[in-house]
């Protein structure tokens, strides 16, 4: 039989049992919706991820504190003190490829004015930090070099921090807040940045100079990291060597001796996160691959029905020319079509249904088309293999016996 | 002397089911000539139908030769048997056999939907002009649920018929059928027979034997006998005597 009679003859038999036909593609159709969603969602989120934190800057680079004796748990961020105003001054004077440094000393508290108050943390940092970070003043002026000498008790607000205190809408600039019961003046405001990727408010902060936190606030003499930019983007291996090699020196530490502070890129931080989400990504890429197969076993258990239901037709055929070939390519078509066309049906529904979910989150929509041509192709090889067995057993009936049957 | 359409020698058919051996047929040999209206008797089980399988290339004996158009159907593939049944043989079933919910102009063409040969416009002309033949010119987009029993069977002679093949074969075509009804498809089977078909015709019934010019009686897998009907009966003329009221 030619190939277009074929079609005919499937879609004709998928017409009269149309309900029987869409449960049958149920499978398919969630299986191919969940593929491209997931994969979409899974683009998209290292799409956002990457954009975020190319915004943060891409050439900076992070000193923290870390311990990872053995024998001894690991340790990281504020338990652990060992960064000075020493290592930032072997920084500035011993690491060629670093550009601007602040180091960071971060203190939470209660910030008033008046009759508000609000719960955050001050940020002690220099002035170059807002380079470093890709903050902006949006309002009055960053505080300088001289603040920093000085302990100035002069401070930054973020825009969270100032519509929590100034609720009624007033200028900040030139007021006095206290925070933990040091008055400070604001002398400007910062563009705000939104939310971060992982929900965390990024205008919820105020900044002050970092002596003025350390003296003040916190009475220590130890930061909680030290922030720096590379020259470039392509000197951050060599800026981490610098910063390396300064502060192995500065901390006295001998060849045997493990780092006790950890250095890291923005680069790295994003291949890191790129290769959690990748692995959430092929995860659910295979979560939603598992009810492809099960849509495929749907549609090998209702052709099997289907072959037994027309065993006459198939008898009758065969007694009028058909050959084995033929009534096995009108069952194998028909298994197709019905794999194809809950692959469409799925590629409209995953495809709708990434465009809700990245608007719903504020992702931007990344819909691939091989995630739609590999699904496709995957609906065809599903129907090819899930309907063979069905066909190859229509296909071999003895005539006889077929319109014979029951 | 006319030209053999089939020759059958010695055919037996044995069915084996488990330890038990079923003998259908013990030993089959007779010819059929182009042109001839044969029907085949006997009483029920006595091999009417695997003989009847056996010429339509449906089945093949398990001994014994069977010649159809001089091709010795014992050498050929599966495939090459589907293409004798689809270009030389036309089958007519008792229960009909048509496609249900499929109109009777698409259950016509069905057979010609596997000769690759045939374009769709030839098929469609070749359709309706078998179904004109057997009188349903104005039935062509009814299904079989909107069809009686004989314009049932009518719809399946024209299947048969549409091919142009060499021989038609029925088993027990008029079995479902009441007797005018019967006599109906008896004088269109003539009228083929006339137009120089060659048909051969199961059935138990010795009334419609009548119509045929040639009976032979099969009895426990054997040929019992084989006679001509030197002055058979016309169909038409038999419908024309039956009384009315007969129709019930
Ligand atoms: N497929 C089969 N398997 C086993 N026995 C069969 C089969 N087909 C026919 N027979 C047996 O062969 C004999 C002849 O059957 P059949 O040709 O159908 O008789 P008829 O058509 O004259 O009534 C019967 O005894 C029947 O039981
Ligand atoms: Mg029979």
């Amino acid at each position: 039989m030619k190939i277009t009679n074929l079609i005919r003859l499937a879609i004709r038999a998928l017409q009269r049992n149309k309900l029987r036909a869409l449960l049958t593609m149920l499978g398919i159709i969630i299986g191919v919706a969940a593929v491209i969603t997931m994969m979409s969602i899974g683009e998209g989120s290292k799409l956002s991820i990457n954009e975020s934190l190319s915004s943060m800057g891409s050439n900076m680079i992070t000193i923290t504190p870390y311990s990872n004796e053995p024998g001894g748990a690991t340790m990281m961020g504020s338990n652990l003190k060992n960064l000075t105003i020493v290592d930032v001054e072997a920084l500035e004077k011993d690491a060629p490829n670093i550009d601007k440094i602040s180091p960071l000393a971060s203190s939470s508290g209660q910030a008033i004015n008046g009759a508000s108050n609000w719960p955050t943390s001050i940020q002690g940092v220099s002035p170059e930090y807002l380079d470093i970070r890709k903050l902006e003043i949006k309002d009055g002026i960053p505080f300088s070099e001289e603040d920093v000498k000085s302990s100035a008790k002069v401070c930054l607000l973020g825009q969270t921090v100032v519509d929590n205190l100034f609720p009624n809408g007033e200028d900040p600039i030139g007021k006095i807040i206290r925070f933990n019961k040091i008055p400070m003046q604001v002398i400007g405001t910062l563009v705000p940045k939104g939310q971060s990727n992982f929900g965390q408010d990024q205008d919820d902060i105020i900044l002050a100079p970092y002596t003025t936190v350390q003296k003040r606030l916190l009475s220590s003499i130890y930061f909680n990291s030290i922030y720096a930019s590379a020259i470039s983007e392509s000197a951050s291996i060599a800026a981490v060597e610098d910063v390396t090699n300064a502060l192995r020196g500065t901390h006295r530490l001998r060849a045997d001796q493990e780092d006790d502070f950890q250095v890291r890129t923005q680069e790295e931080l994003m291949s890191t996160l790129n290769s959690i989400s990748s692995m959430l990504t092929t995860l659910l890429t295979a979560v939603a691959g598992i009810s492809l197969v099960i849509g495929g076993i749907g549609i090998m258990n209702i052709m099997y029905v289907s072959v037994t239901e027309r065993t006459r037709e198939i008898g009758l055929r065969m007694s009028i020319g058909a050959r084995g070939i033929d009534i096995l390519l009108q069952f194998l078509i028909e298994a197709i079509m019905i794999s194809i066309t809950g692959g469409v049906i799925g590629v409209a529904l995953g495809v709708s249904a990434s465009l809700i979910i990245s608007s719903l989150l504020n992702w931007p929509a990344s819909i691939s088309d091989t995630s739609i041509i590999v699904s496709f192709f995957v609906c065809a090889v599903t129907g090819i293999f899930f309907g063979y067995y069905p066909a190859l057993k229509a296909s071999g009936l003895d005539p006889i016996e077929a319109l014979r049957y029951e | 002397m006319s030209k053999k359409i089939l020759e059958i020698h010695d055919v037996k058919r044995e069915f084996t089911m488990g330890s038990e051996t079923v003998r259908a047929l013990k030993g089959v040999s007779f010819d059929v000539n182009a042109g001839e209206f044969v029907t085949i008797m006997g009483s029920s089980g006595s091999g009417k139908t695997t003989l009847l399988n056996i010429l339509g290339c449906l089945d093949k004996p398990s001994n014994g030769i069977y010649m159809l158009d001089n091709v010795n159907i014992k050498e050929l593939s599966r495939d090459a048997l589907a293409k004798l049944r689809n270009t030389k043989i036309g089958f007519v079933f008792q229960a009909y056999n048509l496609l249900p919910r499929t109109s009777a102009l698409e259950n016509v063409e069905l057979p010609l939907l596997y000769n690759p040969s045939i374009s769709t416009k030839e098929r469609r002309e070749r359709a309706i002009a078998s179904l004109e033949a057997v009188k349903l010119g104005d039935r062509l987009d009814h299904t079989p649920n909107q069809l009686s029993g004989g314009q049932q069977q009518r719809v399946a002679i024209a299947r048969a018929l549409v091919n142009e093949p060499v021989m038609i074969l029925a088993d027990e075509a008029t079995g479902n059928l009441d007797t005018r009804t019967s006599y109906e498809i008896m004088s269109l089977m003539q009228e083929l027979n006339q137009q120089g078909k060659t048909i051969v015709f199961v059935t138990h019934e010795p009334d419609i034997a009548a119509f045929s010019s040639r009976t032979v009686m099969l009895k426990d897998g054997k040929v019992q006998k084989d006679t001509q009907n030197m002055n058979s009966r016309s169909a038409r003329e038999a419908l024309i005597s039956l009384p009315v009221s007969d129709d019930y």
